[in-house]
């Protein structure tokens, strides 16, 4: 009988064949999918300096131009069209353009992504694949262009740590909020090179997009991947993708699995978190930043835009104005998202509070559309706040709940939504 | 367009003056996302920790060796992070730690990367630091401080100076 495993030791094993993997040891891996994002133009130009090389495996390359999309410029636009005849003439099937969103969502989405797979992307939020139990991993464009061609690429098996959280969160608190916690608690490198494993039963009960929130905000700590390992709730939402419980083998933990630490967080008294400037780990209380004046909220990113996210936002924002001295900026994730949240008035009660509406992608997140002039302040949903990532090197990010961003742009500085959902609460229920 | 590669097949030293930065420096200080429409490692070196102001870019251009505190490169994936530095004509990067996508990165396009907490401890602004990657030591001054070599495999893609140059060495193992 073979010693307990993690989840990264039995993605790893079945993607390279090998067994008995430790941390530390580093093989050969056979990744199942590698998502190029707009990156993707720079593994083509790769490619090019490598003739006479073939694709490995064309079915598993994934491609959705979300970052700076639609093109603003020339040189943009050129990028766009050489990955749309790349994927046209090797028959690239999961190629997504301008109009899908952001790569990680869409993906999802479509059920590109099932528990267990091995996933490499070229964006180091790809940890949010984990969402759905998958192993999500972001590396740089020319490993994904040698995986195109050989279908392998070196990784070392990493430590796992056990992420325990404890709920249920009070009214107002959300996942973000706990996520910005603990990276105010570990630190920006805590769990560097690791692989995070979230339990329990509070993170059981969440949905696919909560969990989304969990795995996407691990790339903060420094995580290699994260993980909610699959269960019920990963089986029903693939189900209604279509994708059925035998098409995947789920890597579950072992439950006597070896773990470097095991971290408990208490969510059951935790206040509104808010990450200051300019690194994600400056996390305080919101108490502690109430107050602070705003120039613009943004509403986007694959952290949190989904469609839970803008109804929340919208759940605050509903019958209200925004202040007139902050623009509120609202990105859908995808263009299912935005369908979606169309057909449900979501987006009506949006702009009738002042919002403007862009086209689903990654948008400000990366500083297309939506950026600062100097000495000016964004309080965004979204997982970074590094110094000059929205606009001028001299304005500052602020990184909080959507349900933090909603009404904060109500008052025009940051404020504690918790007054504002209880309300909300107060008026659905009559 | 190639500014690789850092390292011959001798693995010579890489030996200079160093610009040290402080703990979690991140890739959009390094390289900021605004300049990833380009791949070419010289004109992204012109934007290298932009952010910074010119006196940090100088500084970045009259030296050879990057040393830094914990968690060098955090952040995104962009590779133009390690390439950027290489097209400012830095040799290698001695940190305290790395970030995982930066470390591979790092590799992968052929640049040194050490993680050596005491050379770190040692060096000022603007020391000259050599970095024997051969020998597994990086020295400041008359203090020698050794690092733990890299596993046989990483190892010899930075000896070919980056992954593809190495993919071009091999068979490849495709399909």
């Amino acid at each position: 009988m073979s010693a307990p495993r993690t989840f990264a030791q039995k993605v790893l094993e079945r993607a390279s064949g090998e067994t008995g993997l430790k941390p530390g040891d580093i093989v050969d891996a056979y990744p199942d999918l590698y998502m190029s994002h707009s990156a993707s133009w720079r593994c083509i130009k790769t490619l090019e300096r490598m003739p006479g090389r073939e694709l490995y495996a064309p079915e598993r390359i994934a491609m959705v131009m979300d970052h700076l999309s639609p093109a603003q410029t020339s040189r943009t636009a050129a990028h766009h069209q050489l990955c749309r005849r790349f994927a046209a003439e090797h028959g690239i099937e999961k190629f997504w353009d301008v109009d899908a969103g952001i790569a990680h969502l869409v993906l999802m989405e479509r059920g590109h992504i099932r528990p267990g797979m091995l996933v490499i992307g070229t964006d180091s939020h790809s940890t949010i694949y984990g969402a759905l139990g998958a192993f999500g991993t972001g590396v740089g464009f020319s490993e994904i262009t040698a995986t195109w061609v050989t279908g392998k690429l070196w990784m070392k098996v990493p430590e796992s740590i056990r992420v325990i959280i404890d709920g249920p969160l009070p009214a107002g608190v959300f996942p973000k909020d706990v996520m910005l916690r603990l990276i105010g608690q570990l630190g920006a490198d805590g769990g560097t090179y690791c692989s995070l494993e979230f339990h329990g039963e509070w993170v059981r009960g969440l949905s696919v997009s909560e969990r989304s929130t969990l795995c996407n905000l691990s790339m903060e700590l420094g995580a290699k991947n994260a993980v909610v390992p699959a269960d019920t709730v990963t089986e029903t939402y693939l189900a209604e993708l279509g994708v059925l419980r035998d098409a995947y083998d789920p890597s579950l933990p072992d439950p006597d699995a070896g773990y470097r630490e095991t971290v408990r967080i208490d969510g059951t008294r935790l206040p509104p978190q808010v990450a200051c400037p300019h690194t994600v780990d400056n996390v305080r209380p919101i108490d502690e930043v109430a107050g602070t004046k705003l120039d613009q909220v943004f509403i986007g990113s694959c952290a949190n835009a989904k469609y839970d996210d803008l109804a929340q936002a919208a759940a605050i924002l509903d019958g209200r104005r925004i202040d007139p001295s902050v623009r509120l900026i609202v990105t859908p994730g995808s263009k299912q998202i935005l369908t979606r949240a169309i057909a449900d008035g979501i987006i009506t009660k949006l702009l009738d509070a002042g919002a403007l509406m862009t086209n689903p992608g990654c948008g400000a997140c990366a500083g297309d559309g939506g950026v600062m002039a100097d000495g000016e302040r964004t309080l965004s949903t979204a997982n970074r706040n590094f110094r000059g990532r929205m606009g001028s090197y001299e304005s500052e990010i602020f990184l909080a709940s959507p349900a933090t961003a909603a009404a904060s742009a109500i008052t025009g500085e940051i404020t504690d939504p918790r007054p504002f959902v209880t309300r909300a609460l107060t008026r659905s229920a009559t | 367009m190639t500014a690789q590669t850092q390292i011959d097949s001798a693995g010579a030293p890489a030996q200079g003056r160093c610009i040290k930065f402080g703990d979690n420096v991140n890739t959009d200080v390094i390289i900021p996302g605004r300049y990833l429409v380009s791949i070419d490692p010289v004109e992204l070196a012109e934007h290298a920790f932009e952010p910074l102001g010119p006196e940090v870019q100088q500084r970045l251009r009259r030296s050879k060796v990057v040393v830094a505190g914990r968690n060098f490169g955090c952040g995104s994936a962009r590779e133009q992070a390690a390439s950027c530095l290489i097209g400012a004509g830095i040799q290698a990067v001695v940190a305290v730690s790395f970030a995982r996508v930066f470390f591979r990165n790092a590799i992968n396009t052929g640049l040194i990367a050490v993680e050596c907490p005491e050379a770190v401890a040692a060096a000022g602004d603007g020391d000259v630091v050599t970095v024997d990657y051969t020998a597994g030591s990086v020295t400041v001054g008359e203090g020698s401080y050794p690092f733990t070599p890299y596993p046989a495999g990483l190892r010899a893609i930075l000896e070919a100076g980056g992954l593809l140059p190495y993919l071009e060495t091999t068979a490849g193992g495709g399909r």
